[in-house]
């Protein structure tokens, strides 16, 4: 496995396009300010001239611009999914990064030379399912879903003839991607359609019989004690109740780093490795993105990796390498 | 708009068992099924793990020939969530042989069975108009709609669907609000999903989770995670035919379902009011809350009263 891992990297606003493009980024991945892309929160993402800047600004440095168009477009109005589309071709981001199959099929006939890369949002997870996806709309790369291992990538790889992008460092869907309906169970708006989860505005914090209890629409998601620290109620990071047991039943508030197996997931040969965080501001994203520049480039000439540098900015302070690694299941 | 407006005779399934049975219960239960409820169509298969499925092998033989003298159509359903090789190789076989019509409920399964008639299941992404034609275009007969839609977008899906394939949606049951690699079964047992030991069986229903100050709020079933509700699309029945709606599934629970198809049954053929069937499930189920809230376009866990 001789080529480049490429580093993708968040930006949710201008300035943390900057960021990451100066602290060695190979791509940046952003959204339009609208339901179209799967981090539609209020003050972040791109107008169209913004992106027009953006992308003007990222290829001068020899940085390329991938647009996420991957929410589900809406059954009667779809034209804001197909203009986002038309927009990115006009814009001439390098690529788009969908999930709905339809809207793939847009595109493919639209606009046959953009670049399509596949969404975690579709939840490829298979050999058959990613040919699904290359065969019908000619996709050039997949994200994949983090419900797979190291080994099991690896496998994957040797089968599909398209690139794959894994998740190397941030906030971690327990669930299988575009799949799960628990956060609009609870609070009606939809990771699928409208592009959050566990949004800030159904969020408040109550007290109650001494203890401060975090609440995601009608629901409790998690209760501190003074001494505890307060964290934000993402659903699958909370603590329920079930057969008499309190706990962080799906995952504890933890972040994903896979730091530590970077030599691993570039011998399963993944082309890029992608940083979460859209939601972050600029000196996240450029600490981060400084941090697996380094990595990469160590890694790549088979210089040892530093391993601990990004601890202290952790979700909770805590890291897991997720599901790469088989006993997280 | 006019052909759209054509209502179908309606018809009633029964979708797969999600949750993991003892094989004498799954077979007894179909047994039932096969010999006493009014439904056109079941679906039959493991959905949710696939380290299940070698258990319903001895069975499901005796179980698809009782249905099949009953007169039922019978579906066989997917895995959800296909990883591994073995389940990918499962799902190949299932494809390349099968004599029944297959609900896919993986793009893999949707990819195998191209050109052949199929049936698009609920756990495959169909938001909008655009992914209906490309599906149908490559032989889906029906497609039972994602549990999320609300009623505009499944009437706009069911616009002009009329003559090209069949629309299904599910009226009663727990919704199935996610999937994950992971065994929460397994995980609140401090077991590893390979030695899993089959705890999931301990919950014929799920396991029940609640919020830290007991409210009631998900079932874990696996590597599935189910709404506690039941999701019961009683009144809203009528205003699914008109929009071309034609099959109606039941999501089997561990109750009388038996019961629950006769009371559905009596709505569609209009002897009987929505109201007395909510009456008679609230009787028949009367520590589960019901829920509409994803049809209504607000959150899934509301349950909006009809006015009567």
């Amino acid at each position: 496995m001789n080529k480049t891992l490429e580093l993708v990297c968040p930006a949710g606003n201008p300035a943390a396009l900057r960021a990451a493009v100066e602290a060695g980024a190979d791509c940046v991945y952003l959204g339009f300010r609208d339901q179209t892309n799967a981090r539609n929160f209020p003050g972040l993402n791109f107008n169209r001239s913004e992106l027009r800047e953006g992308v003007q600004y990222a290829h001068e440095h020899g940085v390329k611009i991938l647009l996420a168009i991957n929410t589900y477009p809406k059954a009667g109005d779809q034209a804001p999914w197909h203009t986002a589309v038309d927009d990115a071709a006009d814009i001439a981001v390098d690529a788009v990064i969908l999930a709905d199959i339809g809207l793939l099929d847009y595109a493919t006939r639209t606009h046959p030379g953009l670049r399509r890369h596949l969404s975690v949002q579709a939840s490829a997870s298979n050999p058959e399912a990613i040919r699904f996806y290359r065969d019908a709309f000619d996709v050039k790369r997949v994200v994949l879903p983090r419900v797979l291992t190291v080994p099991e990538i690896k496998t994957l790889n040797a089968m599909i003839g398209v690139e794959t992008e894994v998740f190397a460092f941030g906030g971690l869907c327990v669930m299988a991607e575009g799949r799960c309906s628990m956060s609009s169970y609870i609070t009606g708006v939809s990771p699928n359609k409208e592009g959050v989860c566990s949004p800030a505005s159904h969020v408040r914090y109550e007290q109650h019989q001494g203890r401060l209890l975090s609440k995601l629409g009608d629901f409790t998601i998690n209760a501190f004690s003074d001494n505890e620290p307060v964290g934000y109620p993402t659903l699958c990071k909370g603590r329920f109740k079930a057969g008499g047991v309190t706990s962080y039943l799906f995952e504890e508030p933890t972040s994903l780093n896979v730091i530590d197996i970077l030599p691993a997931l570039i011998d399963a040969g993944v082309s890029a490795l992608k940083i979460e965080g859209r939601q972050r501001g600029k000196a996240y994203v450029s600490q981060v993105v400084q941090a697996f520049r380094k990595a990469i480039d160590a890694a790549q000439s088979g210089l040892p990796v530093e391993t601990d540098v990004l601890m202290g900015i952790s979700e909770g302070g805590r890291e897991t390498q997720g599901v790469y690694d088989k006993r997280w299941r | 708009m006019t052909q759209s407006k054509m209502k179908p005779i309606p018809k009633l399934s029964l979708g797969p068992v999600m949750f993991n049975w003892s094989p004498e219960k799954w077979r007894d239960f179909y047994f039932r099924i096969a010999d006493e409820a009014p439904v056109e169509t079941v679906y039959v298969g493991e959905v949710v793990c696939s380290k299940r499925q070698p258990f319903f092998d001895p069975v499901i033989g005796e179980v698809i020939e009782r249905l099949q003298s009953a007169g039922k159509e019978i579906v066989l359903s997917t895995l959800a969530l296909i990883m591994s090789t073995r389940e990918s190789s499962l799902i190949r076989d299932l494809a390349a042989d099968s004599e029944f019509l297959i609900e896919a409920n993986d793009i893999s399964a949707i990819s195998l069975l191209r050109g052949r008639d199929h049936i698009v299941g609920p756990f495959i992404n169909v938001y909008n108009e655009g992914t209906r034609d490309f599906l149908i275009a490559r032989g889906a007969k029906r497609l039972c709609l994602p549990f999320e839609l609300p009623a505009t977008s499944i009437s706009a899906i069911a616009d002009s669907c009329w003559g090209r394939a069949e629309l299904e949606v599910q009226v009663f049951g727990r919704l199935p609000l996610a999937i994950s690699a992971r065994c929460y079964h397994a995980r609140s047992y401090d077991l590893a999903k390979d030695n899993c030991q089959f705890v999931c069986a301990e919950d014929a229903d799920g396991m029940a989770v609640n919020t830290l100050d007991g409210t009631p709020f998900l079932s874990v079933n696996g590597t599935q995670t189910l709404s506690r509700s039941c999701q019961v699309l009683g009144a809203e029945l009528s205003d699914l035919r008109d929009m071309g709606v034609g099959t109606f599934r039941l999501s089997p629970m561990d109750t009388d379902m038996v019961a629950i198809a006769n009371g559905f049954r009596s709505v569609l053929d209009e002897k009987e009011e929505p109201a007395a069937l909510t009456r008679d499930l609230q009787r028949q189920l009367p520590t589960v809350a019901f829920s509409n809230g994803f049809f209504h376009g607000v959150e899934g866990s509301v349950y909006r009263q009809q006015a009567e």
